[in-house]
C-alpha cells in the first residue's frame, strides 16, 4: 500500500496515486498528501491503475479529500478503476459526487 | 524510584543472596529469599513478589523452569524476572530470555546497575498495572453501553414470524444495524446498515439511526420521511468518511407489495417462491450521511408480491469472507446457493452455512456477517400492530371539529398523516384502535389525492407491470401539480358511551361513479381499486358523496369490530 503524489506542470491538479490495497492504513498517508499540496491546487486525480481493492474507509477518505476540495464544488476525477474498484464505487454510487473513469 | 517493592532473590549460593539482599535493603525494598528453583516458584506463591532475581543455575529445579512455572503462576500480572548468571556465552544468555526472563544480570554484581534494572522494572509494572485497570474499567463501560444500544436498537418487532436475521459481532459492538417495526397501517419496515468501520465508532450511529426508525415509524411517517430524517441527522453527527450503507423496505401485507431502498449495499435479492428465480435489488443511493438534505434524493423501487416471497439483505461481509487461499466468497457462490435452493424456508440457514463452509476454520472474516430475510405473508398471520409509542394521561378532547386543507404545493412534498394521526388519538378511546385508524386515513387520503387531485386510474395497479407504471405516473403526477386540494375534516362527537369520529375528505378532482363501481366491488373479489373491502372493515360507515369527490367515514368508540 503506497500512496504518491504528482503536480501538474501548471501546479493546478494534484495526480494521488494509490497503489495495492485501498484501505485503512492508507488513511494518515492519504491524508498528508492533499493537506500538505500547494494551495494552488484546483483539481484531483485519484489515479487507481494499481490499486487492487478498496474498502468502505477508502470510501471514506474520498470523501474527506473531497470536502477538503470544497465539497459540492469539488473537481475529482477517479480515473484507471479496475473492474473490482469500479464495482465498489457504482455501488456506492459515488459517480454522483465523482467523477469516474 | 523512592516506592517501596518486595523482591525475591533466588541463589544457592549463600553469600551472593547475602550480598544481593544487602543491596536490595539499602535501597529501601523488602526481601524474600530462595535457595532453589523450587523454593523460589513456593515462595513466589506465597508472597507474591513484585519482582524476582532468578539464579540461572541451582539445584533441585534450574532457573529457567522456576521462571516458567512463575510465569505461569502469575497470570496476566507482571512479573519481571532478572536471571542472576555467570554464564558469558550469547546462547546461554538467549536461554535465560527465552524460558520468561526479562532481563539478565552477569555475576559479580553491580550495585549501580541492579539498582537501575529494579528501577526500569518497577515503572514498566506501573504502567502495566494503569493499562490493566483502564482495560478493566473500558471493558465494564463497554458493557453497559452494549446494554444500552441492545435496548435501543431491539425494540421493534425483530421477533415477528415472518423475518429471521443474524448479526455476529466482531467485537463487543457491531457495525452493521438490524431494525424492524410494524406500521400503525399494519404494515412493517424493515431496515439493514452497514456503518464504515467496526466497533464503537461504528456503533455510536446506530443509535440515532434506530431511535428515529423506530420513533417516526411509530408515529406513522413514510419511508421517504424516515430516510431523509435519518440521513440528516447521520450527516450532522458523523464525521466526514463515516456514513451508513443500508436498504430500507417498506412491506404491505394487504396490498401485498413493497418500496425498496437501497444505497451502497452489494445486490441484496427478492425471491420469487413460485418460480424460484431472484430479482438482484441493486443500488441506486449513495449511503446515508454523505448527502446534505437538499442533495438527498432518495430512488425507490416497488415490486409486487405473492405469499412466501422473500427479501435477503446482507453487507459487504458475506461476499467478502475469505477462505484461507485469500478468495472472497463472492456473489457468484451466493447466487449458487439460491439456484441450488430446493426449500425457500431453508434458504437462510444455507446461505450462512455456505459461507461458514467456504471460509473453513482457518479463513478471515474481515467484516461483520449479517443477513435479513424478510417474508411475505398474510396479514393475520402477523397479527395487529401492536404500538406502546401513543402516550398520554387525560381523556382528550371530545366535542370538536377540524378542517385542514392541503393545497397543490403542500401535496407535492407533505405527508399529513402522522399529525391528523396525532390530533385523532387525542381522543383517549381511539388511541387503542391508531394502527386501524391509519390505515382507514392512508386509504382515504390516498384514494382523495391519487384518484381525485392527480386523476390516476387504479385499473393500472392489477398487473406487475402496471404497479410498477402506476408509481411512476403518481410521481410526475405530482411533480406537475400546479392546483387542487384535498380537504380534511374531522369531526368528534361524544356519546354516551364513548364517542364517534366523523372523517370527511373532499378532493378537486372529477369524481367516480361510485355507485357502479360500490356494487362491482360487492360482486366480484378480485376488484381491489380504492381499498374499499378494506375501509369498509375498518370503519362503521362509509359513503361517497357529490359526484364522487367527498367520502365520509365514521368510527364510534369503544371500538368492538376487529380486522
Amino acid at each position: 500500500m503506497t500512496i504518491s503524489a504528482i503536480g501538474s506542470g501548471d501546479g493546478k491538479e494534484l495526480t494521488i496515486k494509490v497503489s495495492g490495497r485501498f484501505d485503512f492504513s492508507a488513511h494518515q498517508e492519504f491524508r498528508q498528501v492533499y493537506e500538505g499540496a500547494s494551495p494552488d491546487i484546483e483539481s484531483y486525480v485519484v489515479d487507481m491503475a494499481e490499486a487492487t481493492y478498496l474498502d468502505s474507509s477508502a470510501l471514506g477518505m474520498l470523501l474527506l479529500l473531497r470536502d477538503h476540495a470544497g465539497g459540492d464544488s469539488a473537481n475529482i476525477k477517479i480515473s484507471n478503476c479496475n473492474s473490482d474498484v469500479k464495482k465498489i464505487l457504482t455501488i456506492s454510487n459515488f459517480g454522483q459526487l465523482f467523477a469516474i473513469d | 524510584m523512592s516506592k517501596s517493592l518486595k523482591i525475591l532473590i533466588a541463589d544457592d549460593n549463600d553469600s551472593d543472596r547475602l550480598i544481593l539482599t544487602a543491596i536490595v535493603k539499602k535501597e529501601g525494598h523488602e526481601s524474600v529469599t530462595a535457595a532453589n528453583g523450587q523454593e523460589a516458584v513456593d515462595m513466589y506463591k506465597e508472597h507474591k513478589p513484585d519482582i524476582v532475581l532468578l539464579d540461572a543455575l541451582m539445584p533441585v529445579m534450574d532457573g529457567f523452569n522456576a521462571a516458567r512455572l512463575i510465569k505461569e503462576a502469575s497470570g496476566e500480572d507482571l512479573v519481571p524476572i532478572i536471571f542472576l548468571t555467570s554464564l558469558q556465552d550469547a546462547a546461554s544468555l538467549a536461554k535465560c530470555l527465552d524460558s520468561g526472563g526479562d532481563d539478565f544480570l552477569s555475576k559479580p554484581y553491580n550495585r549501580i546497575i541492579l539498582k537501575a534494572k529494579i528501577n526500569a522494572f518497577s515503572r514498566m509494572r506501573t504502567m502495566h498495572s494503569a493499562i490493566q485497570e483502564h482495560n478493566k474499567q473500558l471493558l465494564l463501560e463497554q458493557q453497559v453501553a452494549k446494554t444500552i444500544f441492545d435496548n435501543v436498537a431491539h425494540l421493534g418487532c425483530l421477533d415477528a414470524g415472518n423475518l429471521k436475521y443474524s448479526l455476529s459481532p466482531l467485537a463487543v459492538f457491531n457495525g452493521d444495524t438490524v431494525l424492524a417495526e410494524r406500521k400503525p397501517d399494519g404494515g412493517m419496515y424493515v431496515f439493514l446498515g452497514d456503518f464504515t468501520g467496526h466497533g464503537l465508532p461504528a456503533a455510536v450511529g446506530s443509535l440515532p439511526l434506530a431511535e428515529i426508525f423506530y420513533g417516526m415509524t411509530g408515529k406513522g411517517f413514510n419511508i421517504e420521511e424516515i430516510l431523509r430524517e435519518i440521513n440528516q441527522k447521520l450527516r450532522k453527527i458523523l464525521p466526514t468518511g463515516v456514513f451508513c450503507c443500508g436498504s430500507m423496505i417498506d412491506m404491505d401485507f394487504y396490498e401485498k407489495s413493497a418500496k425498496v431502498w437501497v444505497g451502497g449495499l452489494p445486490n441484496c435479492f427478492l425471491y420469487h417462491s413460485g418460480n424460484k428465480e431472484i430479482t438482484e435489488l441493486i443500488s441506486k443511493n449513495l449511503p446515508l450521511g454523505v448527502l446534505d438534505s437538499k442533495s438527498f434524493k432518495p430512488v425507490f423501487e416497488e415490486y409486487s408480491l405473492d405469499i412466501g416471497d422473500r427479501f435477503f439483505l446482507w453487507s459487504d461481509g458475506i461476499i467478502e469472507s475469505r477462505n484461507v487461499e485469500g478468495e472472497m466468497f463472492g456473489e457468484d457462490r451466493l447466487r449458487d446457493v439460491f439456484y441450488k435452493c430446493q426449500e425457500p424456508e431453508e434458504l437462510f440457514q444455507q446461505t450462512l452455512s455456505a459461507v461458514d463452509e467456504f471460509i473453513g476454520v482457518e479463513g478471515v472474516r474481515d467484516d461483520d456477517i449479517t443477513v435479513l430475510e424478510a417474508k411475505m405473508v398474510e396479514h393475520a398471520e402477523l397479527g395487529e400492530s401492536n404500538l406502546q409509542n401513543m402516550k398520554g394521561t387525560s381523556v382528550g378532547p371530545m366535542d370538536w371539529e377540524l378542517e385542514f386543507v392541503l393545497k397543490a404545493a403542500t401535496l407535492k412534498l407533505y405527508n399529513p398523516l402522522p399529525l391528523v394521526l396525532h390530533i385523532v388519538t387525542e381522543v383517549e378511546g381511539l388511541r387503542s384502535v391508531s394502527g386501524q385508524l391509519y390505515t382507514l386515513l392512508a386509504e382515504l387520503f390516498s384514494n382523495a389525492l391519487e384518484h381525485g387531485v392527480l386523476n390516476l386510474s387504479s385499473e393500472l395497479k392489477k398487473s406487475t407491470a402496471g404497479f410498477a407504471e402506476y408509481y411512476q405516473a403518481r410521481t410526475k403526477a405530482l411533480e406537475q401539480l400546479s392546483e387542487g386540494e384535498v380537504k380534511v375534516t374531522l369531526r368528534h362527537k361524544p356519546l354516551n358511551l364513548g364517542g364517534l369520529l366523523t372523517i370527511r375528505m373532499e378532493d378537486t378532482g372529477n369524481g367516480f361513479d361510485h355507485e357502479s363501481i360500490i356494487n362491482r366491488s360487492r360482486t366480484n373479489k378480485e376488484y381491489s381499486g380504492r381499498g374499499l373491502p378494506l375501509i369498509s372493515k375498518i370503519c362503521d360507515s362509509f359513503a361517497y358523496k357529490g359526484k364522487g369527490n367527498i367520502v365520509e367515514a365514521t368510527i364510534q368508540w369503544p371500538v368492538v369490530k376487529k380486522i
